[in-house]
């Protein structure tokens, strides 16, 4: 019976079992009603060895299509960007990835430190003061800044999002506040531009307004005015934010932010079909003792060094139970090293490197693509690294076809924004050589072409 | 926790939640009790209501931390909160350090006559924290 | 090595010097087009460090932690067991983290069969056939079985259902979850052998009643005597009971929550499947139901037809927790541990754990004080050093900080809240007998120190990168980023 993971033999075993003064180790679960005791689990696969399961493994992770010998064009909230060496090597360091919460700050000072050094960039990147260790991804972020505002706010009952929040934010956010009587509004009409769902809904009653900038499909404005009608009604502003484009455009706080949510991801983490992600998760000093999950602070110990510790947790689900302002715990720690020394690498020269890099690259594909017949992009609406290509067929049938050249294609908007037709939102990233690009280009120009010729062939 | 002794000032009324409530003209003055300061340890925030909001005997109106616990404070009579203590809010060790008389937290202006009877006197709060049967 | 790591690390902004850079990108290959300058940053306050800079600075940070390739970690229900190095490699291979959450499912079969595998494997062991994934962590796998709970008496009427019943020694996530899915959280006294007291259940339960939050066994690491009239209990006023599955380490091959009359429950991958915790996550909350409350799970779910595994949203889905279908990652090591264990192993996990967490019992009764000595524990026990502060004035506080002093990490503290000066400690499986006695003697020896010279207690930790922090400035005078 000897496992790997299982260091105490037979022998250790009998051994401590006469210390603790029992003669089988069935009388330590004498408590447990007999007839569920041991069961038979006839579904569950016999052990291997671990040469026997990495063969599998690698088997099961091979046959899916990844984005190393696949170009890749799709983001829609998540994004391919390059990780650089100093992250994996670093963060994999078995004292940052096998410790557990710091909460004995005096052996933990490595974790505290490194959270303090995450919370001071991310308040740099936007433009906010406090910034707390994270939550589970950019929609979750999005909820807890919903239930901020509604305990900062409590004489308010209502949530505007913008319709072009992403879809995944506005579900999740109605899950989670489901159980609280709010109504959550603004996204009945999906083609409304963000005066009109104000106009229609913004009052006393509203505890925040939820934007995205970029926004969902990609277009970036000028939220200024937005946040001032938002405040002038008393509610709170929250802008969600793609990490990496705050390399190149104003900081949300610089135009009247008072939360700002995002994804994470894009800072250092890998794609990984969807998880772990980083919840960014930013405010004001003034809403210091609303901000759930842990912050990291500065103090000094008994010999008046500089030391970190956790802090503010009084209001935290471990001491206040039920009157807690939220129920998280784990959170997502090492995804926030990962931004951690992700950004230390880049600095300030290299994330805004990276962001010209995805501007420009997309602008040149936007651009390349318009001039294709069939397809059709709006350049008049400002954007980053992400657009909305009018397409001649549905996109399902056109990212198929990419898929055989190595291509995958951009996300296909059918679902989420029907009005659009056939619309797919391409991302690009300093990921896509121009020779990819190209690639794309033309793929999507003799997929409108077979069309066509098939189209008139039928027609002879 | 220190180590000094607690102290009941005979002064005040409580409540069973350990606020503490003294006439003082047309006011009632309210802080917490030593012995809850004592048990809550350093405070290192005290949340102030607006002036002017109103508040109802027994139900939470303000809230009060220390780096181990957030704890509601909750209003031995009901009206409308005429001050709250600035000095507090700068320096809430003063809850710590003279819970009594600096650590003040707000004035209500009350609404409700008679309220202040149903309190308990120092005598009774003493005895009830002595004999473990509050919170 | 302690001397790198007691030397004080600047903070990554006091390093580097303005020019410096620590990557390298290319040039751009394509024409330029104008920036929008109405729109773009000035500034931007990012460290400007070389790339060796960077990697000196966050491994000596790294030096500066304890972690579980280090040594045993014994905090109670935390479950701090080895993370297996396989899985590891298993969670770095470019099939499983080149992926995108919204490539065609057709092109990411490996992917889902993994899911859908895990999803049986743990459904299996926990004798509840519905499974998602999709929770980030084990709080998250509380709303969402809140949320289930409600979705389920909702679609049978019963909307006057509001109260949730948390036992006293639960953690503080199960009433937190509860009040945030807008219940009202009623507690449940324990007894005096630390079960939930019966007579106090069956006066709380009624047609209002949601359902019971319970951990099994509990926080004081002692297995629910009465487990079946519990949820019958439950069961009779029509509410539902769900096991928040943290202490499940205990369990695992030994007995199914599923047969003892748990409804819903959510399984910490981070916990009991050797997801590492990574220095607070992330990790992994899986939630399992009933086969007739499947249709309440948060969508999707990985279902397979035929030989092809796909995507699938539950007839009266809650929604969504988060985004895509949880913390895939995670996942690959939870499903890597499993398949290394098999159904041969699994029992032994449960049986070492509890093992190793009676005899470092029995080996630490007598010199401190185990509240509730006559029973044996399961993965876990707790400690009062109540007599402790009566005869040295030492609190469990500083029992705590003097055994980093010997090269270990301390248990759990002051948790759960029902015992006072509570030492709640959790060894893991994975611990050999050599390694429970040389935490076992030092926790004796402490004790002797206590006596003997309580103040070495009191000024500990002594070799630790810090000396005890200021935690009262760290609250009332908040520095929360660095500002130069």
């Amino acid at each position: 019976m000897s496992h790997p993971y299982l260091p105490n033999t037979d022998a250790d075993r009998a051994e401590m079992l006469k210390t603790i003064g029992v003669t089988s180790v069935q009388e330590l679960f004498a408590d447990v009603p007999a007839d569920a005791r041991y069961p038979k689990l006839p579904k569950m696969p016999r052990a291997l060895s671990e040469l026997e399961v990495w063969q599998e493994i690698q088997t099961m992770a091979q046959r899916n299509a990844n984005l190393i010998e696949n170009a890749c064009f799709l983001g829609a909230g998540a994004y391919n960007h390059y990780i650089p060496a100093t992250v994996p090597h670093l963060i994999f360091r078995s004292e940052f990835y096998t410790a557990y919460t710091p909460y004995q700050a005096e052996i933990s000072q490595g974790t505290l430190q490194a959270i303090f050094e995450y919370q001071s960039m991310i308040c740099a990147l936007t433009g906010m003061e406090v910034v707390n260790a994270s939550h589970y991804d950019g929609a979750t972020s999005a909820a807890e800044a919903a239930i901020l505002a509604i305990n900062k706010l409590p004489k308010r009952n209502k949530i505007i999002v913008s319709p072009t929040l992403h879809p995944e934010y506005r579900a999740t956010l109605r899950t989670y506040l489901a159980g609280k009587s709010l109504q959550i509004v603004g996204d009945e009409k999906l083609d409304a531009p963000l005066e009109q769902v104000l106009a229609q809904h913004l009052d006393e009653q509203t505890a925040c307004v939820i934007v995205a900038n970029p926004d969902f499909l990609g277009a970036v404005r000028d939220l200024q005015p937005i946040a001032e009608r938002t405040h002038a009604a008393g509610a709170l502003f929250v802008v969600s934010a793609y990490p990496i484009s705050l390399g190149l455009y104003k900081a949300p706080g610089a135009y009247g932010a008072d939360v700002v949510i995002g994804e994470g991801q894009s800072l250092g983490n890998p794609l990984a079909f969807g998880g772990p992600y980083l919840g960014i998760f930013a405010t004001k000093k003034e809403h210091l003792r609303q901000i759930a999950g842990r912050l990291a602070g500065q103090t000094t110990d008994t010999k008046g060094r500089r030391g970190f510790t956790l802090t503010l947790q009084a209001r935290e689900q471990h001491i206040r139970r039920e009157r807690a302002s939220s129920n998280i715990c784990t959170n997502q720690a090492l995804c926030a090293l990962a931004a951690c020394v992700y950004l230390a690498t880049l600095g300030k020269t290299g994330l805004r490197q990276v962001a010209e890099l995805c501007y420009h690259k997309a602008h040149y594909a936007a651009r390349k693509i318009n001039r294709l017949l069939g397809y059709r992009v709006d350049l008049k609406t400002e954007f980053f690294n992400e657009f909305v290509v009018e397409c001649p067929r549905p996109v399902a049938a056109i990212n198929a076809r990419l898929r055989a050249q190595h291509i995958i294609g951009g996300y296909d908007l059918s679902k989420d924004y029907p009005h659009l037709g056939n619309a797919m939102l391409v991302a690009v990233t300093e990921m896509n050589t121009k020779e990819q690009i190209d690639a794309f280009v033309e793929a999507l120009g003799q997929d409108a072409q077979r069309q066509r010729s098939s189209y008139d062939h039928r027609r002879e | 926790m220190s180590d000094k002794p607690i102290t009941y000032s005979p002064d005040c009324k409580y409540t069973e939640t350990h606020e503490w409530a003294r006439q003082e003209g047309d006011l009632i003055v309210v802080g917490i009790s030593d012995y809850a300061q004592n048990q809550l340890g350093d405070i290192v925030f005290v949340e102030m209501p607006p002036i002017g909001d109103t508040v109802q005997a027994g139900k939470a109106f303000s809230v009060i931390e220390s780096v181990k616990a957030a704890s509601d404070i909750y209003a031995p009579v009901s009206g409308t909160v005429a001050a709250t203590n600035a000095d507090v809010v700068n320096d809430p060790a003063l809850v710590n350090q003279d819970a009594f008389g600096a650590g003040w937290l707000v004035k209500i202006r009350p609404s409700q006559p008679g309220e202040m009877d149903k309190l308990l006197d120092a005598t009774a709060y003493q005895q009830k924290v002595e004999a473990g049967e509050l919170k | 090595m302690t001397i790198v790591a007691n030397k004080p690390e600047p903070i990554v902004y006091e390093l580097g010097a303005p020019g410096r850079v620590g990557a390298v990108l290319p040039e751009c290959d394509v024409p330029l087009t104008p920036l929008p300058a109405h729109l773009t940053r000035e500034e931007l306050p990012l460290p400007q460090v070389a790339e060796v800079d960077v990697v000196r600075h966050f491994t000596r940070l790294s030096q500066k932690n304890y972690c579980v390739d280090l040594g045993i970690y014994p905090l109670g229900s935390c479950t701090m067991k080895y993370n297996p190095k396989i899985n590891e490699e298993a969670a770095k291979l470019d099939g499983f983290t080149a992926l995108h959450p919204y490539q065609d499912p057709a092109d990411a079969p490996g992917a889902l069969q993994l899911m859908y595998e895990l999803q049986e494997m743990l459904g299996e062991i926990c004798g509840l056939p519905g499974v998602t994934l999709q929770p980030a962590a084990g709080a998250q796998g509380e709303l969402t079985g809140i949320l289930i709970l409600h979705a389920y008496h909702r679609s049978r009427g019963e909307t006057q259902r509001h109260k949730v019943l948390v036992p006293d020694s639960a953690h503080g996530t199960n009433p937190a979850s509860s009040a945030m899915s807008g219940y009202q959280v009623v507690q449940v006294k324990s007894d005096a052998r630390g079960n939930v007291d019966l007579d106090e259940l069956r006066r709380l339960a009624d047609h209002e009643t949601v359902g019971l939050m319970l951990t099994n066994p509990n926080t004081l690491g002692l297995f629910e005597e009465h487990i079946r009239e519990v949820c019958q209990i439950i069961h009779d006023v029509g509410g539902l009971v769900y096991g928040d599955g943290a202490n499940l380490n205990a369990l695992v091959g030994i007995a199914r929550p599923g047969d003892l009359g748990i409804d819903v429950l959510h399984s910490n991958l981070h916990k009991t499947f050797a997801v590492p915790h990574g220095g607070g996550g992330p990790g992994a909350g899986a939630v399992l139901v009933r086969r007739d409350l499947a249709q309440f799970l948060p969508a999707p779910v990985v279902v397979k037809k035929g030989k092809q595994y796909a995507f699938a949203t539950p007839k009266k889905s809650i929604g969504r927790v988060k985004s895509f279908y949880g913390n895939f990652l995670a996942l690959v090591r939870a499903y890597v541990y499993l398949r290394l264990l098999g159904k041969e192993h699994l029992a032994r996990v449960a049986e070492d754990a509890v093992i190793n967490a009676n005899y470092l019992l029995a080996r630490l009764r007598n010199t401190y004080h185990a509240p509730f000595g006559d029973r044996r524990c399961k993965h876990e026990f707790v400690l009062t050093g109540t007599p402790f502060v009566e005869k040295y004035g030492v609190h469990t506080l500083d029992i705590a900080k003097r055994i980093q002093d010997y090269g270990f990490h301390p248990p759990t503290i002051y948790f759960p809240l029902t015992v006072p000066e509570c030492l709640m400690i959790e060894p893991t499986e994975t611990q050999s007998k050599e390694s429970l006695d040389e935490f076992a003697d030092a926790l004796l020896a402490i004790a002797q120190e206590a006596a003997a010279n309580p103040q070495i207690l009191k000024d500990a930790p002594h070799t630790a990168p810090v000396t005890r922090l200021d935690d009262v400035k760290a609250a009332r005078e908040p520095v929360l980023g660095y500002h130069s």
